[in-house]
This record gives C-alpha cells, structure tokens and sequence, in this order.
C-alpha cells in the first residue's frame, strides 16, 4: 500500500524495462533500502534471542530484592533491574525470544490452516466452497482481538492458548486470499490437463496449484506476522497470555506498567523491543509486497499531474509557427522515459490543420497516434511522458511554452477533446448534467441556473431526446450513443476553435457510429471548428476527413487529400490499412489487420521502420533516414519505393 | 434509500444468527462442566445444579440455543456471578464508554487518515508523501498498549497537560469537557493505527483513480487541479476507502480492550479483561456479543454509505 514510495532509490517506473533484464526477487527486496533495513534489524533481533542460552547473560528470574529498579547504564546491569530485581537486559533477550517463537509459531498455524481452508474451498466450489466460506465469514464478522478474547475465555488465559487464539482470529485471511487465487487457478488448462491425467484433486493440490499461490501466502504472512507478535504481546500484556514465572515481552510491559511512574523504563524498554521487531517485520512485508506485486513493480501507479512534462532544454526546429494555422505543429516529439529507456512514441511530427478543416490521424494501435494527440495539450501522463522537442501551434502561440494558467483556459475552452470510451472517459458518480454545467462554468462567468439552461440546450444541439430527463442521469444509466452524445456536448461547451478527438466512434456499434459520426460533420460545419480526428479506421475517415495523416511507428508516413489517398496511396503501409476496411457486399475480403507488429519505439531499427513487414522492402529501405516527401498530387510519403498509381501491392 | 436500508439489513440477519450461535457455542466449549466454569471451583453442589438446570443442559444443542437466544432477546444475558448483577446491565452501563471512545477515535482516524492519504498521493514521490508514509509505518508497527503508556508519561506525568487516567475526575468531574479531557490521550492512542491503515489506503485509491480516464477529462475540461483532486478523484477514492472504514471500526472496538485498560476507561473491554481472568464466564459472552453485534451494524451503516455515494452499487 506504501507502494514504491518506501523505496527512496530506483524511480517508480524502472522496473518497466525487457523482461530479461528485470532483477531477481532477492535482489530488488535488497535494493529497497527501507525493506534492507527491515532484514538487518530483523536479523540481529532473531540471533541474538536465539543465542541466549550461550550469551553471557544474568539469569532472568534470579531475583535479587537488594538491587531492585535499578536505573539504565547501572553497574552489572546495562538496562537496570525491574521490581524484583531481576536483570532487565536479559530478561528483554529471553523475552524476546518467547514472543518471536510464540509470534511465528501463530503464523505458521494461521498460515497452514488458512490456506489448506482456502486450497480445499476454491478448488472443490460449489458447496463445500459455499460452506467453508460462510464459516470463515461469520469469524471475520467478529471485531478481530475481541475474538482472540473468546477464545482465551474459553480456553483459559495462558501462552499456548494465546497462541492458538491469534493463529484461529488470523485464518480467514489466508482462506479468502488463498481461495480467490486458487478458483482462478482451477480453471486453467494445466490444471484440467493434470486432472485428465487421473492425478487426484489431493495432488493437483499440492503438486500443481499450491507452487502457484506460494507468492500469496508469502505476501499474507509477510502482512500478517508482524500483526500477530503485536497481539500475542497484547494478550501477554492483559495477563492474558504468558503467566508468571515464564515472561514475554507482552507480560514485561505489563508487569513493569506496576511501576511506570518510578521506573518508567522497566515497561518502555520492552515495549520498544516489541516496535522494533514488528516495524522491521512490516518493512520487509512492505519490500515483499512491492516486489512480488507486478502492478506495483511496473510503476502504474505513478501520478499523472497536470501537464505532461516539457524538457527545460527541448530540441527547437528552425521553423517558425503559421499564425493563420489554427493549428500548426512542428517537429513534436513525445517520449516515454522508463528508467534508462527511451520510447520515441511520437518521434518528429508536422501537423497543420486550417480553420475548419478536419484532419484524420491514422494508424495501428501503438502507432503514436493518440500520443501526439493527447501531447498538444499536455494530457500526455507524466511520468513517463516527457516532450522532448519541437512546437505546438496554435494560432500563432505555441503552446509547449505557454504557462500552466494558459493551459487551463485553453482546455476546454478553445480547444477541446472527446475521448474513445464515454464510460470511462465520463465521472462515474456524477450526473451528467452536473459533469456539463461543471465544463460550462470552468470558463463562463455565469450563474448555476444559466449554466444548467444552457447544457440542457447542449444536449438537445446533440440530439439527446429528453434532454432535461437526462440532465439527472449517471453515465451507466446512459447507453453508449448517448453517452457520447453527451462528451460531444461537453467539447462543444464553450465554443472551441480546435476538437481533438480521439477515437470517438471505436466503442460503439456501427449504425451509432454513423449516427455520432455525421453529428460531429454536421457541428463541426456549422460551428467552423477545426478537427482532429484520430481513428485507426480508414471507412471513418473517407466520412469526416478532409484530409489525412498516416502514422506508424512514431512517424508520419504520408499526407495528402482524402480522396486520393484512398483511392491511390504512396506507401504501401497505407495500402495495407485502407485494405482493412470491410466494403458492404465482399464478405470474403481479408478483414485482418496487417499482419506482423511494428517495431519497439525504443529500438528503432535503421532506415524505413515498416521494412520488416512491407513486401516491396529493399536493400536501401534498411538504412540513413528516408525524409517524408512529396510523391504526387497532395501525397507525401515517407517511402524510397512508392507505390505508382494503378499499381498493387503483389 | 430506506429500501437500500431494509435490504441490508435483512442481508445482516444471518450474520447475526451465526454470530449468536457462535457465542452461545462458548459456553458449549468449555472443557469441563460449563456450571462449575460459569459458577467457579469454590461453588456449592446446590448452585451447580440449579446452573445446570438454568442452563438446561439436560437438553440438546439447538433446544439450549433457543431457549438461550428467545431470553437474549428479552435482554436476559444472565447473571455475572462475579458481580451478582444482571450481565445486561453492567454491560450496557460499560457499552456507552467503549462506544465513546471507539468512536471518536475513529472520527479521528478518518479524518487524519483521509487528510494524509490525499497529501501524500498528491505529493507522490515528494517530501511529504515521503514523511507520511514513515510516519504511517511507524503508526502501524507501534504496539498501542507502549503508546498509550509513553503518551501518559509526557501529557499526564511530565506536562499535566491531560489526566492519566479514568473517564471523570474524583472530584467535581462528570460534566461533558471533563469527559472530553479524559477523552483526548486514550481516543489519541487508539486512533493511530487505524490512522495509519486509513492513510495507506486512502493513497493506493486515489493513485488508482488519478489514473483513470475520467480525472484526464476533468483536467481536458480545463478544471483546476484543486477541484480535478478534491472532487473528481477524492469522492471516487472515497467509495472504495468507506468499507475500510467499516473494517477499522471492528479493529477500533477491539483495540479498546488495550487502551481502557491503560488509561482505566470504564468499558466493556477492560471489563471483559476482569472478566476472563475471574472465569466469568456470561459477562465475557455478553460483552462479546454485545460489541460484536454493533460492529455489525456499523458496517452495514458503512454498506449503505457506499451504495448512497456509488450509484452503481443500487
């Protein structure tokens, strides 16, 4: 739950890297030095009570009523003496030694019951499942220590029976950890490959699921064991566990809270010799938990802020930005910085879209296509995105050296966006209503009541029937036309000049599709808006874009007019993406995507990056840096070879 | 709302039911004859069998059970043979302390917990996301029953800021600030480690949540980042932080047994402590039952909670 943030050194996202090269297990728990620190105080603690018996230590029940409470640092006695007279020091070293003992002698119970219940349960389901977990559901009803306290009066208070309390109060959490893994497990084919070969479920068990749920239960008793030395010593300490003469650390405290006002130390020394032992214990469960747990290795949970991050130092082309433009991008480029390695997802782009003009950006998933987008006006997450170079146009500003104020009235003003999924993309707990008048207000100085008028009629601009009914309802209430129909109210909100959108029609069925699709033509001609349209869809592009920009790679490799870009492109990458398109009536047309991967944007090969996959590839194709030219027409292309007009791909 | 309401408590009956029958099975487990258990080894013959009898042990498990369970409900727990009092009475008269203190601790914890967990996500990686979770480490780690002592020896012995001990003073005590003056060390030392739990949690959800798509179309809106963070993340990481709340207020009330037993807080924790160690055995099942029933409670209240703030749960 610490997440990366106990670890001080490696920065979030460095594990991220080739599988390859990620550390063993044993080697990041050291990297992390809190979790290091955790081991080293651990350890000392373990060998030093395990070697009692052979250190050179009083006897820890001589009493002696001549020398009592006797203070720290005394002669004899480093740590004093207690009521009694008995020598602090090896008393806390003994002590020790029981409570650890005891401590993981609980865990190893809870642990080995839970998770059998757990094995058994999620393995067997049905109603032995059903059962079993009813059970442990009504003992985790129970406030925890409060049942550990049932459980002593029932048996009778004393060290063992303590013992046996804490293990049974920690059960559950092994048996509902373990089954939620182990039902997973059940279904899968090596599993059903085992059974069909007449193994018995009581060795599928042991031999095929239970290597499979060990990281669990290590990371459950990694969390748990530090809980349950704290409760042992805490029935100790009520009297409830050790009895005299045997002590604990628990019953030390207790014993010495007799005479916390004249010898304070006598119950604070083993109090912290209790701390230390479980923070230690809780470091390393801390340090296990991170590095067994691979989403938080990957460093997912890293926070977005505000704007992506802009280098201080960033590469400026020679050019200068077209003021007539609405926008006029040059040069971009946007990484992802992950430890060492550098992905160029957006690896020197040129955008220009004029007023009211709709520009389609193509390409594969991965292509870059929604990350050039989504960097022009910093909503890139970083870390890891970082813009390393180039300008961002927008009517003459650019906007990569705008400050953060300027930003903020951009977006969503002048410049808005539609995201892919509405579901994801709109506040869950928010009515949309709400979510409108929320937009409107972040940029018109006006009332609430004028706010609300306002999105109403938004929503009707959008076609949304009923629109003062669906003001109140939640996104999930809404169904995904609808729900897009509302996103597209939001950008429209305060007139932008510029809307980015971003795969707006991929969630949904295809008549929606065309529905939101000629909604979007129809406002955009209206309200002489520019568009930024990023799909991976050429038939939605021959629908809205005026022009059309394909990506692959991190680069653009051609531009031209629509019309003749899908009726002759210059590259055969582009050929091979508009072939994708399903044409009503040739149901046996090859519907597949291209086949291959594109390269690592962080290991870009030489030369063309669609080299490997492209059928007309050549020698010169795999070297120097082939410049994105004009071809014919309106066709740029970034292609030694292009395809001439009439000509296939085969 | 009341049908979100009567839905989860009809969901809770069960729970209860099995809650009862395991407590009523304490009695049942005891090694030994339950009458000289409840009664002690220096009762009379004549006492044991009229227990027995009492008891009806002569009959089966579930005919004991509901005889037992129709008297609970009749508020008759029995009688503490300790105290020679109705166990309904001392138990209620020490259920209010406990749920004093438990309670505002957990007003506490939620709170500072909240609190923390937000400043450290939203300084990932920075100083003060860097201090809270040590500091958060150290809360979960340190043994409540050492605090409490430690924070006696500075605020009660050392600065006399807060009274060591008891809920009212001796003399003249009794009126709402003296009890809040009493409050303040032992509600302090029971809130931390919930404090702690509260905060982790807190950071992982709204980590989680910043991540999401909708906080980028909150900040594409042009929405400050005040308002993207204190709205659009914090009420969704709230969902998901309410039931950890719920789950903490059973961590409270048991964790009250350690803190009314330092400070001497007059509850039902500390009274069932005594109890154990006297073997009396129907004020230890009361107490048990009592606080167990109401933790409950509590989180079906933390149930409805969530389904009020998260539509979706309807």
């Amino acid at each position: 739950m610490t997440t990366a943030a106990t670890d001080t050194e490696a920065p979030p996202q460095a594990g991220r890297t080739q599988r390859s090269e990620r550390p063993s297990t044993l080697a990041l728990l050291l990297n992390n030095r809190l979790a290091a620190a955790g081991l080293v105080i651990l350890g000392v603690i373990v060998a030093t009570a395990l070697a009692a018996p052979i250190l050179p230590l009083d006897d820890p029940n001589a009493t002696n009523p001549a020398g009592r409470l006797a203070p720290l640092f005394s002669e004899g006695h480093i740590l004093g003496t207690d009521a009694l007279g008995r020598d602090t020091l090896s008393r806390l070293i003994w002590g020790a030694r029981v409570s650890l003992a005891v401590g993981f002698s609980a865990s190893v119970i809870a642990a080995v019951v839970g998770s059998a219940i757990g094995l058994v349960a999620g393995y067997a389901g049905g109603r032995t499942d059903q059962i079993m977990m009813r059970l442990i559901d009504m003992l985790m009803a129970f406030p925890y220590i409060l049942l550990a306290l049932a459980i002593v009066a029932i048996l009778g208070p004393g060290l063992i029976n303590a013992l046996y309390a804490i293990a049974i109060v920690n059960v559950p959490f092994f048996a509902r950890n373990i089954r939620g893994i182990t039902i997973g497990l059940a279904r899968r084919e090596f599993v059903d490959a085992a059974r069909l070969s007449g193994k018995g479920p009581l060795r599928i068990l042991a031999s095929d699921i239970l290597p499979n749920v060990l990281p669990t239960i290590v990371i459950t008793l990694s969390t748990t064991v530090g809980w349950m030395i704290l409760e042992t010593a805490g029935l100790s300490f009520l009297g409830l566990g050790a009895q005299p003469p045997q002590a604990d650390l628990g019953s030390m405290l207790g014993e010495g809270r007799k005479v916390l006002f004249t010898a304070p130390t006598i119950s604070l020394v083993p109090g912290l010799m209790i701390f230390l032992i479980v923070m230690s214990i809780n470091l390393i469960g801390d340090g296990i938990r991170d590095v067994l747990d691979p989403r938080l290795r990957s460093g997912a949970l890293a926070r977005p802020s505000f704007r992506t991050a802009i280098l201080p130092d960033r590469a400026r082309p020679a050019s200068t930005i077209d003021p007539a433009a609405t926008l006029d991008v040059k040069n971009l480029e946007t990484q992802f910085r992950m430890g060492s390695e550098v992905y160029r997802a957006a690896g020197g782009i040129d955008l220009r879209i004029a007023r009211g003009e709709c520009l389609g950006l193509v390409g594969e998933s991965g292509s870059g296509k929604s990350v050039t987008a989504m960097s022009l006006m910093g909503l890139v997450p970083s870390p890891p995105g970082v813009i390393a170079g180039g300008l961002i146009g927008f009517k003459g500003e650019d906007l990569a050296d705008a400050p953060d104020k300027r930003i903020r009235e951009l977006r969503g003003g002048a410049v808005s966006h539609v995201f892919q999924d509405p579901l994801a993309t709109l506040h869950p707990l928010f009515p949309v209503g709400d979510q409108l008048v929320e937009a409107i207000r972040a940029h018109q100085r006006i009332g609430k009541s004028e706010a609300e008028t306002k999105a109403k009629d938004l929503l009707a601009l959008v076609r949304i029937p009923n629109p003062e009914a669906r003001m109140k309802a939640l996104p999930h209430e809404l169904s995904g036309g609808l729900r897009q129909r509302v996103s597209i109210a939001m950008a429209l909100a305060n007139d932008p000049e510029l809307i980015i959108a971003d795969e707006p029609t991929t969630a949904l069925d295809v008549t929606v599709q065309a529905q939101v699709l000629r909604l979007m033509d129809d406002l955009r001609r209206e309200r002489d808006a520019a568009v930024l349209f990023i799909t991976h869809d050429f038939g939605v592009v021959s629908e809205i874009c005026e022009r059309v920009a394909v990506m692959y790679a991190g680069r653009i490799v051609e531009t031209g007019r629509t019309d003749e870009i899908l009726k002759e492109p210059a590259h055969p990458y582009t050929r091979m993406l508009i072939d994708c398109v399903p044409i009503m009536g040739e149901p046996e047309r090859r519907l597949d995507a291209v086949p291959g991967r594109p390269p690592p944007v962080n290991r870009l090969p030489p030369g063309c990056a669609f080299a490997d996959r492209c059928p007309r590839a050549q020698a010169d194709c795999r070297s120097g840096d082939i410049p994105l030219e004009k071809k014919r027409g309106s066709l740029e292309a970034r292609c030694l070879h292009p395809l001439q007009p009439g000509e296939s791909l085969t | 709302m009341t049908a979100i309401i009567a839905k989860r408590l009809l969901a809770a009956i069960p729970v209860l039911v099995g809650l009862s029958v395991i407590v009523f099975l304490m009695i049942a487990l005891i090694p030994g004859d339950p009458a000289t258990a409840i009664l002690g080894s220096y009762a009379t013959p004549e006492n044991v069998a009229r227990l027995n009898a009492d008891l009806g042990l002569d009959k089966t498990l579930p005919q004991q059970y509901l005889a037992w369970i129709s008297s609970v409900l009749q508020g008759d727990f029995g009688r503490s043979y300790a105290l020679n009092r109705p166990v309904i009475d001392i138990v209620l008269e020490r259920f209010s302390a406990t749920l004093l203190l438990a309670g505002a601790a957990l007003i506490l914890a939620t709170i500072f917990g909240l609190l923390a967990g937000i400043v450290s996500a939203v300084r990932q990686f920075g100083l003060a996301d860097k201090t809270i979770t040590l500091v958060v480490l150290i809360g979960i780690s340190v043994p409540s029953f050492w605090l409490g002592l430690i924070l006696i020896l500075f605020f009660a012995v050392r600065i006399q800021l807060f009274p060591a001990s008891g809920m009212v003073a001796i003399y003249g005590g009794g009126g709402p600030l003296d009890i809040l003056h009493h409050l303040v060390l032992p509600a302090v030392t029971l809130a931390v480690v919930a404090t702690g739990v509260i905060a982790r949690l807190t950071r992982t959800a709204m980590l989680e949540v910043l991540r999401q798509d909708y906080i980028r179309t909150a900040r594409a809106k042009g929405l400050s980042e005040r308002r993207v963070i204190y709205r659009h993340a914090f009420m969704a990481a709230l969902v998901s932080v309410i039931p950890v709340i719920g789950i903490q207020a059973g961590f409270v009330l048991g964790g009250a047994v350690y803190i009314e037993t330092v400070f001497q807080w007059p509850g039902v924790g500390a009274m069932l402590v005594n109890a154990i160690s006297q073997r009396d055995i129907l004020l230890v099942q009361g107490g048990v039952l009592v606080v167990a029933a109401s933790y409950v409670l509590f989180n079906l209240a933390a149930d409805v909670c969530q389904t009020l703030l998260d539509p979706r749960l309807k």
